[in-house]
């Protein structure tokens, strides 16, 4: 092991004292004119993102109407790699949820299964809140889906993993994150197949203004956006309890921590 | 190199960078010399989070706010009977740039699900070789110990 | 940019990188490296990144912890190096 920390030493140092020569041409910190800060893609997004999507929250239009095909697939691979832990780990023989030492310990200490169980709703209707003003306030459907799957990860570490269970098995969470997906890959076809207008493209929001109960297509692109962040919202959670909970159970639904 | 890399301004423009590139090579030297594969993850942490603070730093304006149109330049926009092609009173300059954080927020969520991934992998190699040293590892693999069945499940 | 926060922060968050890759108990290195996203979420808040900070909040000093944590209760906690 010793061979490789001199390796690994000299790839660092060899590495290092190229970027720090190369920081030498980075444009200075806080720079407004350097080239990635004047770029026109840049000023058209904040200039254009209110005028296009009624949304505040440049962020957020550029996340899910500018770039909605590359948050897709981001979505996509979220989902993949939740079905790869599954697929690492969830083929070892699956024995029955034994919670006996968890619920012993609750009923000892009852202080943190109660804390948890009054948590859970209250950490939920803030991830809802997240999701709903991500318009208006940073938020939207990564961070609420996050918070809402370590809502069921509390549930699990307070009252054990089998309580969890009840409420949300790992196979049905990776249904579930499947679905999120398709809502969002359903509001993006819906255009296609709506409006006089033949030529419209895949996520091309405006057309919804025909089923939507808005005048202007830039009010529909803002509802349409709502509408692929509860996607998002949807596969994030399931996923994030579905890894939580493969890799606490090690792929049993056997108790753990 | 040039004396100029040593004067003040200098420094206090580029001295982000420099914490940046040290962030990221004791991630890379992490990943590369140790020997618990839990602390080359932690490494490969790291490193991602250098790159990512890299990114975000790009984007950054001096005396510009976040990327939230204020308020009151909607308000004046909204009332306004204009037609079609008006834009609201934005100056550019006033808002930091939104495309660096649009691409690293969807890229620490997906870095999240492939850290779980390679926790996944790393629990099944300690059933295999009941380790996670590489050392160990690399002993176990080119002298199995004869007791120990050939693990395939 | 507030010169002295960035400072201070820049140097908490290069210890306790530094810190997380030494200590040898692999559940204090996973609370550290909670420790060290907290940090980051606070550098991005203050470069005007609310977006990719409330992100970082969320996922790598919430979840990514526990799932670390997980793990290590499901192998070894005692690392050599």
């Amino acid at each position: 092991m010793q061979s490789m920390k001199i390796i690994g030493g000299l790839a660092v140092i060899v590495t290092g004292a190229l970027l720090l020569r190369a920081s030498h041409d980075f444009p200075d910190w806080g720079d407004p004119l350097s080239p990635a800060n004047d770029s026109q893609t840049s000023n058209y997004f904040l200039e254009n993102a209110y005028v296009d999507a009624k949304t505040p929250n440049v962020v957020t239009v550029v996340l899910g109407d500018y770039r909605a095909f590359d948050t897709m697939f981001e979505t996509v691979v979220i989902l993949t790699a939740g079905l790869a832990i599954f697929a690492v780990l969830g083929w070892t023989q699956r024995e029955d949820i034994k919670d006996a030492a968890v619920l012993k310990a609750v009923e000892e200490n009852p202080i943190i299964g109660v804390t948890c169980r009054l948590l859970v709703p209250v950490i939920q209707v803030f991830a809802l809140y997240v999701l709903a003003h991500g318009h208006y306030s940073p938020g939207g459907g990564f961070q609420g889906g996050v918070m809402f799957g370590a809502s069921f990860i509390i549930l699990a570490l307070g009252t054990g993993l089998g309580s969890a269970l009840k409420r949300f098995r790992d196979t049905r969470a990776l249904v579930v994150g499947a679905i999120g997906v398709l809502v969002y890959a359903g509001i993006g076809f819906l255009p296609m197949f709506l409006g006089d207008d033949p030529g419209r493209n895949f996520l091309d929001y405006g057309a919804l203004k025909e089923i939507l109960p808005v005048e202007k297509e830039s009010m529909a692109r803002s509802h349409a956006i709502l509408g692929i962040e509860t996607g998002v919202f949807i596969t994030v959670s399931a996923v994030m309890f579905a890894v939580y909970f493969l890799l606490a159970s090690h792929g049993r639904t056997k108790d753990s921590l | 190199m040039s004396p100029a890399v040593f004067q003040l301004a200098s420094i206090s423009a580029k001295f982000n960078y420099w914490i940046y590139i040290i962030l990221m090579m004791i991630g890379l030297f992490a990943m590369i010399a140790k020997n618990n594969l839990i602390k080359k993850l932690i490494g490969m942490t790291i490193f991602q989070t250098a790159i990512i603070l890299f990114y975000v730093s790009i984007g950054v304006k001096e005396g510009a706010t976040i990327p939230i149109i204020e308020y009151e330049t909607l308000k004046e926009y909204n009332s306004q009977k204009t037609g079609y092609g008006a834009k609201p009173d934005i100056e550019p300059q006033d808002y930091d740039n939104p495309l660096p954080h649009v691409l690293m927020l969807t890229a620490i969520v997906v870095g999240v699900s492939t850290l779980g991934l390679a926790l996944a992998i790393a629990q099944r190699v300690f059933d295999q070789f009941g380790s996670l040293e590489e050392d160990e590892i690399l002993e176990e693999l080119t002298h199995p110990k004869p007791a120990k069945e050939p693990a395939n499940g | 940019m507030i010169l002295e926060f960035d400072l201070i922060l820049l140097v908490f968050l290069v210890l306790t990188a530094i810190i997380a890759l030494q200590v040898k108990d692999l559940l204090a290195a996973s609370m550290i490296l909670g420790v060290y996203s907290l940090l980051i979420c606070l550098l991005w808040a203050e470069m005007g990144a609310v977006d990719v900070a409330f992100t970082e909040a969320a996922v790598g000093a919430g979840v990514s912890t526990v799932v670390m944590i997980a793990t290590v209760f499901q192998t070894r906690r005692r690392s050599k190096d």
